[in-house]
This record gives structure tokens, sequence and C-alpha cells, in this order.
């Protein structure tokens, strides 16, 4: 077993341009990603937080390859997607998969879950009818369906189930990496914890490592080892999930655990802005929000360092004990 | 009580017959109080608030009783509807656009309930909607009103749909999933301010989330329902730390906690949440019980009470331990 990270970005920058409000359109481009840099190895899923407009989708679809970056890279197994030629990224895609939020969007309605789940296979141009249909088995019973399940349609199953058939289609390729976009926000209760038992029982059992993008701290928690949280386009903190949730070094993922609602705790709700105002050409891009603020915020962008010799790093010129 | 509803149902036509997506709820609210109404889907709360509201789809028959203000609300005709909805209560959705017209700008759709119910003129009510912008704590009043919805972000435009509920202070306000689709930081400054909003006018809230963290923060009493049944119902407290119903045992235990393990095992609820049937016999959560026995499947659950108006809807009831 190599030493190499299933996935390592290197300085991911990508800014959308707006498209034309008139003179409108220049100002509000802010990059998507201002330089994002982490690595994941397999076996330990990697968690992605933060809150819309924080790049966190941008970054699942350029770790993906499904679009690309205006600078930086990305490495699978030590390959670099970008410099690939584009028959050679094909069989790529193969060791990576994407399951999105609503699983019932995801599936076409008019086609049999045989057809959806073998659908990757038959993207990347492999397989003939007999192991098709084998595969297709074996990736509906890895995920807790019937075989028989194969000739259904969509709408014969409950939403829980549904998702079932969306994690069976990512899982046909034999992928080694999965990027889960909220996998289960869009799900009951009662049936967002069969999901995330699923999840841990691929990431142990089939080697799946998830790289997981959530809103919600606890079920990154549950599924990640270490997560980073992302602010306008940066990593703003990163490292071991459980000790930075329990005691945060950045000001913004304090405000996060702060504002998840608790049983056990009436939540706490920051007194400052929203929105945060416009962001400075320099300094934090966290200043208007920040409850600690001081001078030097406003004039330097604090760099992404190690805090403390362990594996948390925390962009903050002040960070939190 | 500002608000009692007893023994209300609501029958949906479908192609399959009638089917009861409430069935035979109680409750009751008073002023100044919040009440939470959680569930899954299926689970018949979002149908309640809008029977509530007289706003069932037309193909729903309410039944039972709803009065508010000492009013009878089922049966009364949409004329007299109207004229309470917007003042005397109000709703709030989880989808601001749903509510705003995108076509209007925000401040002449907060001032047109105050023309209509307080018959104030339309300079009156536009100085009176900036006001209301400012009170919900939108950042520059002003230019919010002249705003289009679409310009403002989803916290933003909640802000503005909650100025316009509580334009006529409205004695009731039913908050349908109002931050469900929003970042948790903007979630937990919305749910502030309608905290401060209750405190300060006394007015009750009913909230309907599917998040009983949400609701635990927030709510004096909750409601648990399942099917379009009460399964258990009580001060807020009570009912986390000690659920004496399976299906609210249930609900806490398959959540992750903070602090547990990484990728230790999540109690789960067999089973799918219900569809809403024609017939039924016995409890609706019998399929996927753990504690079900025959009974269960024949006879609807009594209403067994505990302490302080802590009241559970199951034969087993008793049997249902403490766990935290």
């Amino acid at each position: 077993m190599s030493d190499a990270p299933l996935l390592e970005v290197s300085s991911l920058v990508k800014t959308y341009r707006s498209p034309g409000i008139g003179p409108f359109a220049r100002k509000n481009a802010r990059p998507a990603l201002a330089g994002i840099s982490f690595s994941m190895h397999q076996g330990r899923s990697f968690g992605i937080v933060g809150e819309s407009g924080s790049g966190k989708s941008t970054l699942a679809r350029i770790a993906l390859a499904l679009d690309r970056p205006d600078s930086g890279a990305v490495r699978l197994q030590g390959r670099s997607l970008f410099d690939l030629p584009r028959r050679e990224l094909r069989p790529m895609r193969a060791h990576m998969q994407m399951i999105f939020q609503d699983p019932y969007g995801s599936l076409d309605p008019r086609q049999r879950v045989e057809k959806i789940v073998a659908e990757p296979l038959a993207a990347l141009g492999g397989a003939t009818g007999a192991e098709r249909r084998a595969r297709v088995r074996a990736s509906l019973q890895a995920v807790g369906l019937k075989a028989s399940d194969a000739s259904k349609h969509p709408h014969e199953f409950s939403g829980g189930q549904r998702q079932r058939i969306a994690i069976a289609r990512a899982l046909i390729t034999r992928p080694r990496l999965v990027v889960a976009d909220e996998p289960v926000s869009a799900l009951d209760v009662s049936v967002q914890a069969q999901t995330l038992n699923l999840m841990s029982d691929l990431e142990r059992q089939a080697g799946v490592t998830f790289l997981l993008i959530s809103h919600d701290l606890a079920v990154v928690a549950h599924i990640c080892e270490t997560t980073a949280v992302m602010y306008r386009g940066r990593i703003v903190e990163i490292g071991e999930t459980a000790a930075m949730f329990a005691n945060p070094a950045h000001p913004y993922t304090r405000e996060l655990v702060d504002a998840t609602p608790r049983l056990d705790q009436p939540t706490r709700a920051p007194l400052a802005p929203t929105n945060g105002g416009p962001e400075a050409a320099e300094g934090c891009p966290y200043v208007a929000r920040c409850a600690f603020a001081r001078p030097r915020c406003r004039e330097e962008a604090p760099r992404l360092e190690t805090k403390g010799g362990g594996s948390r790093k925390v962009a903050c010129h002040f960070p939190l004990d | 009580m500002l608000l009692e509803v007893s023994e209300l149902a609501v029958d949906v036509a479908t192609r399959r017959g009638l089917q009861r997506v409430v069935d035979g709820t109680s409750f009751s609210l008073g002023e100044g109080e919040s009440l939470g109404v959680v569930g899954e889907s299926g689970s018949g709360k979002t149908m309640t608030a809008l029977a509530l509201m007289g706003l069932t789809p037309e193909a729903a028959q309410v039944s039972g009783s709803i009065r508010f203000e000492e009013r009878e609300l089922v049966g009364l005709d949409e004329d007299e509807l109207r004229r309470l909805r917007g003042d005397r209560i109000a709703m709030i959705f989880q989808e601001p656009m749903t509510a705003l017209n995108p076509l209007r700008r925000v401040g002449a759709q907060v001032a047109e309930p105050l023309m209509l119910h307080r018959a104030l003129s339309k300079r009156e009510a536009h100085a009176r909607a900036v006001a209301l912008l400012e009170h919900v704590r939108l950042a520059e009043p002003e230019r919010a009103a002249r705003s289009y919805p679409f310009a403002l972000s989803g916290g933003e435009r909640q802000r503005a749909m909650i100025a316009m509920a509580i334009g006529c202070s409205p004695r009731l306000v039913i908050a349908d999933e109002p931050t469900t689709a929003l970042d948790v930081t903007v979630q937990a400054r919305i749910l502030a301010l309608i905290d401060g909003l209750r405190v300060e006018s006394k007015m009750a809230i009913l909230l309907v989330s599917h998040d009983l963290a949400v609701i635990a923060g927030h709510c004096d009493r909750v409601i648990v329902m399942y099917a379009g049944m009460i399964m258990e119902s009580g001060p807020v407290e009570a009912v986390l730390r000690e659920p004496r119903n399976p299906y609210t045992l249930a609900l806490l235990e398959a959540r992750p906690r903070p602090g547990a393990p990484r990728g230790a095992r999540l109690a789960t609820i067999p089973g799918a949440p219900p569809v809403a049937e024609i017939h039924r016999e016995g409890c609706p959560f019998a399929g996927r019980c753990a504690l079900t026995i025959a009974i269960c499947r024949s006879v609807p659950p009594p209403e067994v009470a505990f302490d302080a108006g802590h009241i559970s809807r199951c034969h087993r009831a008793g049997e249902v331990g403490a766990v935290r």
C-alpha cells in the first residue's frame, strides 16, 4: 500500500464570471475558491463544512474533474487529473463517483433501477450483458436492497431506499473515492441513520473513502476523521473533526458550533450581522462578522498555519484557546 | 385559551378514496406560548398548520373543532377567514419566495396587510413597513423596502416575510419550517428574532419542524406527530429527557450524538415513513416499533398521562424507559 494520498488538491483557484448584469458583473467576481489545499487518505473520510457561497460545491465539482480550476492541481492516487489526456482521464473516473442530496431528482423516473445503477458502467464503456447484470445485483445487495429490485422503477421506493439506489449506482465502478454532497439532508431522521450506518460500513468493508460535504456538523463528525471548515472560498480551519468541534480555534468554526441546534442546550445566536458586508481587499475574509476582530485583522490576511503541534491548522491571527 | 383544537381531522380525496392525513389531533396554545410540532414526512404536521389558517387544499375535508379567540374556525366562510389571516393569525413559510411576489417591491408587500386590515393610507403603510423591516433587523431597511425579493439573500427574505407577518400584531404566528432552507448561522439568528418578537408582543408561536433540536431550544411544549396522529405531547424538557413513546425515543436515538466515536452504530428505525392510509387498525407505528405486541396491530393506542401534561399514546407507554 502506497503512502500517496487518495486525493490531493493544491492551491485551487476558481472564479466564475457572473453573467453580465452590466457594470456590476466585475465587482461581484469574488473567487469561488481562493487557494484551497488539502489531502485525504484511503480509509479516512474527509469532511467539508461551510455555508452557502463558501465554495464547497465548486470544490466537489473540481475534485471530480467535472469542472476545471483557473489554477492549481488535483491528484487522485498520485496522478494529476488536469494534466491527463482525455482518453486517460476517462478510466480514472471509475475510481471516483458522486452522490447527491436529492435522491429523487438524480434518478430518472422512467428508467428501471437496473439501467440507473448500471449507468456509470455504460459511460466507461465496459461490461457486457451478463457481467453488467451481475454487478448491478452485487451493488444493490451491498447497499441492502434486493437483487430483484433491479426491475422496479424509482417511484416504487421510499426516500431512504432511493438514496440507496443512488449509492448503489456510485458503487458499481468500485470507486475508491465517493464525493457525497449533503447525502442525508433531504432524508427523514428515521432513515438518515440507516444511510449513515451504510456509509460507515462501506468505508470499513468496501474500501470506499468519502469526501463528505455537509452543513450538519453532527453528520460530518459521525463519518469523517478530518474536516475542513470553508468560508468564502478559503479553508479557515482544518483538523481532527471531533477535537475541532469540541474546541474550535477559528471564530467562524466557533460560530458554526454555537449555532447548531442541540437537544441538551439552547443555541447561542451571535449578534454580529449575518452577511458580513463587503469584503475588504486585504485582511481576513471573516473580519466583518468576527466578534474578536482587532486592527491587524483588517490589514493582513491570516494564513493557514499549524496550531498547537498537532494536525490542526487555523487561518486566524488570534486563534481561540 | 387563545387556540383550542379538538379532534381535528383532515381527509384528502385521492384516486384510492379518502385518506386521513390528520387523525383526531387535539391541543391548545395560550397567549405568548410557543408550541413545537415535530414529525417526519407524512406526519400531517404541515396539514395541521394549514388547517389552522383555513388553507387546506380544495380536495381536503376538515372536521373537528378549531377555536381561536373564542371563535370556531372550522366551517367559517372564506371572507371571514381572509379577515383573520394576516391580521390575527399570520404564517411564515419555509421558502419566502412562496409568500413574496417576485414582481413587487418588498416594502409594498410588507405594507399591503396594513392597508387591508388597518386601513392605513399608502404613505402611512409604507412608513410603517420600513419601521417593520428595521424591527426585524434588516440592515438598511429603506434599501430593502425598495428592493425586489430576488435582490435579498435567503436570510434577508426570511426577515422580510417575518416583517410582513407581524405587521398587524397577530396573536398567533404559525411558522412552518421557517429556517430549514437557511444556513445554520442564519437559522440561529432568525430563531432568536422570532423568540424576541414573541416575548415582546406576547404573540403565540406554533413552530413546525422536522428537527427536534430546533424545537428543543425555542418551544415551551412539543407535540410529536406520526402518520397524522399525536404520539406524544408535553413540556419540551420532559418529552426530550424522558420520552414516553417509542417513536419519540427512536427519533432521539437515530441522531448522531456530539462526542460519540466516529462511525458508532446509530439506532435505526426499520422501514419507511408512513404513507397516508385509508383504513388503519391499531397503532400507526406498529410496523416499525421495537415494542410492538399483538394488541398494537388491532387496537388504537390509548392516551396515557404522565406528570404535568405529558401524554403518550401507546399501549406500552409505561415501559418506555428514561434514556438520558
